[in-house]
């Protein structure tokens, strides 16, 4: 593998492809889930896990497997490897488990690992899909924090509550209060709020996108539209 | 003809192939970690008793003094539990309830409640749930003090119509987002109650039997 190949792995998982703001892969959970900073960065780290272990998964087992049946055999995996690692994190890591394991059923119905599966690791090495893992998981993870800090802030006034589950008690104080005896806004808690915020986060991608193309072509390029979006019903 | 049967075949015993792989793997660890997993959610469990039974409260052995219920609807089971039974000079002082809530958002939710010998509620534990992680987890002491809401509740300060969720018109909190969940706690919790209002004298008799014996069926009738 080329240093230029892991460089643009890492480059389309976290900026170009990001499953957050560019293919809008699996975002029924994830929407659901980002309502706080803490929330969002145990889940995106839970889904980074998994996405990494069913990405070699699928790339040591995808040239035994026939063509028909491989989306089957990609879920099937991709549910017992979920599986074996809470089953795992409960026993030997039962603190972490109390705090990200719960997270991580919630992945199976995540759609960006099987799409992840379908179009990069059936057709890659165990070790450009591993990356490819870390690379999409840390992308998103990245996205559904700003998300989280954003409804969190408009949300409830505070940013990173709850992060002593994480850390122990003595994380308490890094607890933020940016807006002291704030009565919590609804919108930004609930679902419509983190539509409005993707929405605006999007587009602020597109903008950097466009801008950065119009400084390297000058004044008529045109910026290509977001792709993808996730039919599939959780 | 023949060659489409063999590739139809090999697909089908692929298949095959990776479930019964898959479902090995599964049973492998399931059978590796089961034990460790309980072990970790009774020491989990233990930590709850303490911290909704005070040991103020009673002067007994609290572990030990237990005694088994037969099943009873009011306690959410099919199977008889057990109850921990805290004394004070030798008065019933406390029980510790094992509850389940049958109806949450994703199946049971199994519970620990303190009830004191006046019949209010000295505290409320999730013990084990499947929620929905950040919409309904909010009952788990370590993500919000929502559960410390039934704290002093009884059957004599709250009446009945009350021991529902604010939004069906009841007088307990919830948050946006997840009604169910908090739902079925506060109708598992007021069943204790009203289990503990009538079995309270049974429960607490039987003063010898004061070790555990889980094996034996419930003999307080």
């Amino acid at each position: 593998m080329t240093y230029q190949g892991i460089k643009d792995i890492l480059y389309n998982g976290l900026w170009k492809q990001n499953p957050g703001v560019a293919q809008l892969l699996g975002l029924c959970p994830l929407l659901a889930i980002s309502n706080t900073v803490v929330n969002a960065l145990s889940l995106g780290l839970a889904t980074t896990l998994v996405m990494t272990l069913s990405g070699s998964g699928v790339a040591a087992i995808r040239e035994v497997i026939p063509n028909e049946t491989r989306i089957p055999v990609y879920i099937l995996l991709i549910a017992v490897l979920v599986t074996v690692v809470q089953l795992l994190m409960n026993a030997y890591v039962h603190p972490l488990y109390l705090v990200l394991g719960i997270f991580i059923p919630l992945i199976v119905t995540n759609c960006i690992i099987l799409a992840r599966a379908e179009s990069f690791a059936s057709k890659n090495g165990v070790f450009a899909s591993a990356l490819d893992g870390i690379a999409m998981g840390l992308g998103l993870t990245a996205v559904l924090v700003v998300l989280g800090g954003i409804r969190e802030i408009f949300g409830h006034g505070t940013l990173l509550s709850g992060i002593d589950m994480v850390f122990g008690e003595a994380a308490k104080s890094l607890v933020i209060t940016v807006v002291p005896n704030y009565h919590g806004f609804l919108l930004a808690i609930l679902p419509p709020g983190a539509f409005i915020a993707l929405g605006l986060l999007i587009a602020l991608k597109n903008w950097l996108n466009l801008r950065a193309e119009r400084k390297a072509h000058g004044a008529n390029a045109t910026v290509a539209p977001v792709e993808g979006g996730c039919s599939t019903a959780h | 003809m023949r060659t489409t049967a063999r590739a139809s075949a090999y697909t089908a015993l692929n298949l095959l192939f990776f479930a019964l792989a898959g479902t090995a793997l599964l049973a492998w660890t399931y059978d590796l970690t089961h034990e460790t997993i309980a072990r970790s959610e009774e020491n989990e469990k233990l930590k709850l008793i303490a911290q909704i039974a005070p040991p103020a409260t009673y002067d007994n052995d609290i572990m030990k003094d237990t005694a088994q219920l037969a099943a009873d609807k009011l306690l959410g089971g099919t199977g008889t539990t057990l109850v921990y039974r805290g004394r004070l000079n030798n008065q019933p002082s406390i029980a510790v309830l094992q509850v389940i809530a049958p109806d949450g958002y994703s199946g049971r939710i199994n519970l620990i409640i303190a009830i004191r010998s006046d019949g209010s509620i000295g505290g409320v534990r999730v013990v084990s749930h499947r929620e929905t992680p950040g919409l309904g987890d909010y009952i788990e002491i370590a993500r919000s003090n929502w559960i410390t809401g039934f704290n002093g509740a009884s059957l004599e300060n709250r009446k009945s119509g009350e021991w529902k969720v604010k939004k069906d018109g009841g007088s307990f909190d919830y948050m946006a987002g997840a009604t169910i969940t908090p739902r079925t706690i506060v109708k598992a919790v007021h069943k204790a109650l009203q289990y503990y209002a009538q079995h309270r004298d049974e429960m607490f008799a039987n003063v010898e039997a004061r070790r555990a014996v889980p094996l034996l069926p419930a003999k307080e009738k």
